[in-house]
């Protein structure tokens, strides 16, 4: 809205406002207070509940049960005894596991066909692409009952992580879809010259379009990272069984069934299960932007 | 170029299209055409994953649509999530969006802040508002009470779980917020300018200028909410686990829904068939049911983007 005050600006000085100056530059004012005061009751809605969390899990175990809202003593003893549970630890190392390597995974066998689905011309192109955006869109539920006795039953890995961490080596839709309209926005003519130069098709791919498709690399990673560290539905069903292979969230939730009177001890290892995501952000934050952006406008 | 060297050229690149395709081929192949197939196969078996499985006829069939007491009341949940819950969620991230690419202040900090909770663990963040929302000592009771308005049972309360899972949804709102934000910033100033010359008023703008502009992003956000609908999983089933207290333990088996089938969602039915009773047979008819609502949707919003195929 200061757009309003610029065609007043060169022919009306500072230090003689005109009535309708002085009501525009008011107008003007207004307005931002108003903007900002609603930005700051919006940021209130989404920041308090971080705040009564951490507040809570700071409290001793008595405060916890009361309607207190700031702790009386601030007990910074509760992230140690969270952290002491039997079993925190090896969550942590399974949820490490099942999200780096899976990220890994994806990214190499994502990769190539995303590129292949962006710059190759073949038949059966558009009929991959409407296959690819189906399987993306697919509740894993819907295959879960095949899936599950494939590899409870014929491979025996039930009570482990691998029938999650196998399927990322097989391309994820997800990420391929979100590569590939990356992919499209680099023009053919980097590859044409690459071409001239005596480059293959794979040498193309990892001295060219590797390079400039970091970006696009970076949010899939990151979104492979998040949605493994997120899954609670692919560890319940494999891994419900056997407490060793558990990941944090679905640790986290017999956490709070193992101590479901102490409401600091579960809000004190919430914490500790959104900190580390919430880390990675702020250490990427425009990756993780653009990516959002992408799945939305791009295309 | 001879006919020879020209089809040998050509083979050479499908060869090469192969190799690039194949990992995605393998996983299609292995998690996606074939237990497609092997989940209509077991739609009409009876199998309990032990034997072997027997043919049945349409008995899965009729017992889902007509016998299994949790399969209505999942449809009448989805359908009121997709009215409320993805209608919330749509309108507010639209506002959130008009509103960040107004602040001219802060903008990067009051973004970050709108878009935190969409980070947030789900099973954390159901934690996180279970306890916020809990009747007896949560904070938002608390507030409320002291400010004399009623104090509801929310996660515990079967007329309150479905509005409390709404304020959760709507608290992670930022992925829209993103997308609304690019899509609000790409509308051209000019047409702005000359609607504000011809003295319109801010409604006017918003519905003359604004909507026409974004309506491709309110329509992709409005069916990917309603995919996301029909796909709620692990909110609703940590959330009423928790509140009902029941978790985890030994022979204390938690059944979806609570309070009063309230929260309950498609593929908890999945899970609750499956992996509760296993009735393998009728899970796989849920699933059926579930993957046709999936792709009905996925169509609409393909149609609605060619060029989402096209992209050249």
């Amino acid at each position: 809205m200061t757009r309003l005050l610029v065609p007043a600006a060169p022919v009306r000085p500072a230090d003689a406002p005109t009535p309708a100056g002085r009501t525009a530059r008011r107008t003007a004012l207004l307005h931002w207070i108003a903007v900002h005061a609603l930005g700051v009751a919006a940021a209130l809605f989404f920041v308090l509940p971080f705040v009564f969390v951490l507040l809570t899990s700071l409290m001793s175990d008595q405060q916890a049960l009361t309607r207190d809202l700031t702790p009386d003593t601030w007990e910074w003893e509760n992230y140690r005894r969270v952290w002491d549970t039997p079993g925190f630890l090896t969550w942590w190392r399974n949820t490490l596991l099942y999200a780096g390597l899976g990220t890994v995974l994806t990214v190499v066998s994502s990769v190539p066909v995303a590129y292949a689905l962006a710059k190759f011309r073949f038949r059966g192109r558009k009929l991959s692409l409407m296959l690819v955006i189906s399987m993306m869109m697919l509740p894993p539920q819907v295959v879960i009952i095949p899936m599950y006795l494939f590899w409870a039953k014929q491979l025996d890995l039930s009570g482990t992580l691998w029938p999650l961490i196998i399927p990322t080596a097989f391309g994820d839709a997800f990420s391929i879809f979100l590569l590939r309209q990356f992919l499209l926005t680099i023009p053919n003519e980097y590859l044409d010259a690459a071409k001239v130069d005596g480059c293959g098709e794979f040498r193309t791919l990892t001295r060219v379009v590797l390079p400039m498709a970091r970006p696009g690399i970076a949010a899939i990673a990151l979104f492979q990272f998040f949605a493994a560290w997120n899954d609670y539905f692919g560890p319940q069903i494999y891994a419900s069984e056997n407490p060793a292979a558990w990941t944090l969230s679905y640790g986290l939730e017999s956490f709070k069934g193992a101590h479901h009177t102490d409401w600091n001890l579960t809000m004190a290892a919430t914490v500790l299960v959104m900190a580390p995501v919430i880390a990675v952000f702020f250490f990427a934050q425009r990756a993780f932007v653009e990516g959002v952006t992408l799945t939305g406008v791009k295309g | 170029m001879t006919t020879h060297t020209l089809r040998s050229k050509r083979r050479g690149s499908a060869l090469r299209t192969a190799a690039f395709m194949a990992p995605w081929l393998i996983g299609f192949t292995v998690f996606f055409a074939y237990p497609m197939v092997s989940t209509v196969y077991f739609s009409f078996m009876d199998y309990d994953g032990f034997g072997v499985p027997s043919f049945n006829g349409l008995a899965n069939w009729t017992y889902v649509f007509q016998d299994y007491p949790m399969f209505w009341p999942s449809l009448r949940n989805t359908l009121w999530l997709v009215l409320v819950m993805v209608t919330c969620r749509v309108l507010f991230g639209l506002g959130v969006g008009m509103l960040i690419t107004r602040i001219k202040t802060g903008t990067g900090l009051f973004r970050t802040l709108f878009y935190l909770p969409y980070l947030a663990p789900p099973v954390a963040a159901t934690l996180a508002f279970v306890f916020l929302l809990n009747p007896g000592t949560g904070p938002v009771n608390s507030v409320l009470g002291d400010l004399g308005l009623p104090t509801p049972g929310w996660f515990n309360d079967a007329s309150w779980s479905k509005p409390a899972l709404t304020m959760l949804a709507v608290w992670g709102i930022g992925d829209l917020m993103v997308i609304f934000m690019a899509a609000l910033l790409d509308v051209p100033k000019e047409q702005y300018e000359a609607a504000e010359l011809d003295g319109t008023s801010a409604w006017q703008r918003f519905r003359f200028v604004t909507l026409p502009n974004i309506s491709p992003i309110v329509l992709f956000a409005v069916v990917t909410g309603v995919i996301q609908a029909m796909q709620y999983y692990t909110q609703p089933l940590v959330a009423g686990k928790v509140a009902s207290g029941v978790i985890g333990g030994s022979g204390q088996q938690f059944e979806p829904g609570y309070p009063d089938r309230s929260t309950l969602t498609l593929p908890q039915l999945v899970y609750n068939l499956g992996f509760q009773r296993f009735d393998y047979g009728s899970a796989c008819v849920v699933a059926l049911v579930l993957f046709a609502l999936a792709m009905a949707f996925t169509a609409l919003l393909m149609r609605g983007r060619d060029n989402l195929i096209a992209g050249d």
